[in-house]
């Protein structure tokens, strides 16, 4: 609240009025969530039975059909929720408006250009690059 | 950003210490905020040793004593003195509670008297709660409905409905729980806090009101309702034993549930 501000607390209070959005935003967080709980499990099992592998062996264990399809939505869902996570951080402690508006822009594209070099690099396996 | 240390102005120094009397035998200090915005001079912490066998047993009754007896400047707000009004809200022992339900002795050592955290003072323990005032208005706490009133008649409601409003009604809107919520402190000017989210739900909960989807509509906001993180603390520190967490839940569910 500005204090030189004339204009009455509720005018205030009611604002720009209600965005009609939040729930999409506050269900993918939920259903990513859930999804990651058994791929990362997979993901991390996965890792220690790999240990001491060498590389070919590694490289056809990610070109395998089956295995290619779970790290593609592995990685769809850790940056799916990673961006959403971070924007409710950047929303919660970030109150500069253009600070905000630039941190909000930079999460999504670095979380969504992380995204595509990882099923990049998936898919180069995956097809025999 | 968010702010995490005082504002230089806002630094609380040691204030002035009131001894108690050479006949004390109980003897507690309590330590009280004061702060009055037109000296211009910085909070400070004053002590008051009381003689606790001259004293009620709740930390109001000695405020009442202290600003009887040893200092009238002491301001505080009070008026039922038995958890009814919500008026001796202040953050007491560093948790938010009514002054006249907390026992003096629950509280080990000092007992450390502080206004309800993050909003404006007006003076020593008594917060400007503009802000959370125009925010129960705005979400219209009242019973709205498209049919008529029933001629000579109240609006019928089951047992079952009813039930529903319990843990609901008994809220006596003092903002404890809304002045513990880190997401109000940081963003109190757009989310609606908790005692207000749990005021809303008391009217979509209520099966006499008719206008729970446009109520609903109001409060699907990125601010207004989901910057709850479920922290808990407003069910922790609700001194009527309310769960405006469980409240804030039951709405998100319903905006599932109209999905």
């Amino acid at each position: 609240m500005t204090d030189n501000s004339m204009r009455t607390p509720i005018g205030r209070v009611r604002g720009l009025g209600s965005a009609k959005s939040g729930l999409h935003h506050w269900w993918m967080q939920r259903v990513t969530a859930v999804a990651l709980i058994p791929l990362t499990l997979w993901f991390v099992a996965s890792l220690i039975s790999l240990a001491g592998a060498g590389y070919a062996e590694t490289v056809a264990w990610l070109g395998s059909p089956v295995v290619a399809v779970l790290m593609i939505a592995l990685i769809i869902a850790t940056f799916y929720h990673a961006a959403l996570g971070l924007q409710v951080v950047i929303e919660d402690y970030v109150h500069h408006e253009g600070v905000k508006l630039a941190l909000l822009l930079g999460v999504k594209l670095l979380a969504s250009l992380l995204a595509i070099a990882a099923l990049f690099a998936v898919l180069k396996l995956a097809f025999g690059g | 950003m968010a702010e995490f240390s005082l504002p230089a102005n806002s630094k609380v120094k040691i204030g002035n210490t009131h001894k108690a009397g050479a006949g004390a035998k109980r003897v507690k200090a309590f330590k009280i905020y004061r702060y009055d915005p037109d000296t211009g001079q910085n909070p400070r912490l004053d002590t008051y040793e009381i003689d606790l066998d001259e004293c009620g047993p709740m930390v109001l009754d000695a405020l009442i004593k202290i600003k009887n007896e040893v200092d009238t400047s002491v301001t505080f707000r009070r008026s039922c003195r038995e958890g009814i009004c919500g008026s001796c809200a202040m953050n007491i022992d560093g948790t938010n509670t009514l002054a006249c339900l907390k026992s003096i002795d629950d509280v080990k050592g000092d007992v450390k008297i502080y206004p309800l955290p993050h909003m404006p003072v007006v003076k020593d323990l008594v917060p400007d709660l503009t802000q959370p005032y125009a925010q129960l208005a705005s979400i219209e706490p009242w019973l709205k409905s498209k049919s008529p009133p029933p001629p000579d008649e109240e609006r019928r409601q089951s047992t079952e409905e009813r039930e529903k409003l319990d843990g609901l009604w008994e809220c006596v809107l003092c903002f404890c729980c809304s002045t513990s919520c880190p997401s109000y402190w940081w963003n109190g000017d757009r989310y609606l806090g908790p005692a207000i989210l749990l005021q809303a739900y008391r009217w979509i909960a209520d099966s006499r009101d008719e206008y729970t989807g446009e109520r609903l509509d109001e409060l699907e906001d990125p601010f207004r309702l989901y910057r709850c993180h479920t922290i808990m603390n407003c069910t922790k520190t609700c001194p009527k034993g309310l769960n405006p967490a469980k409240a804030i839940g039951e709405i998100k569910k319903l905006m599932v549930q109209r999905m």
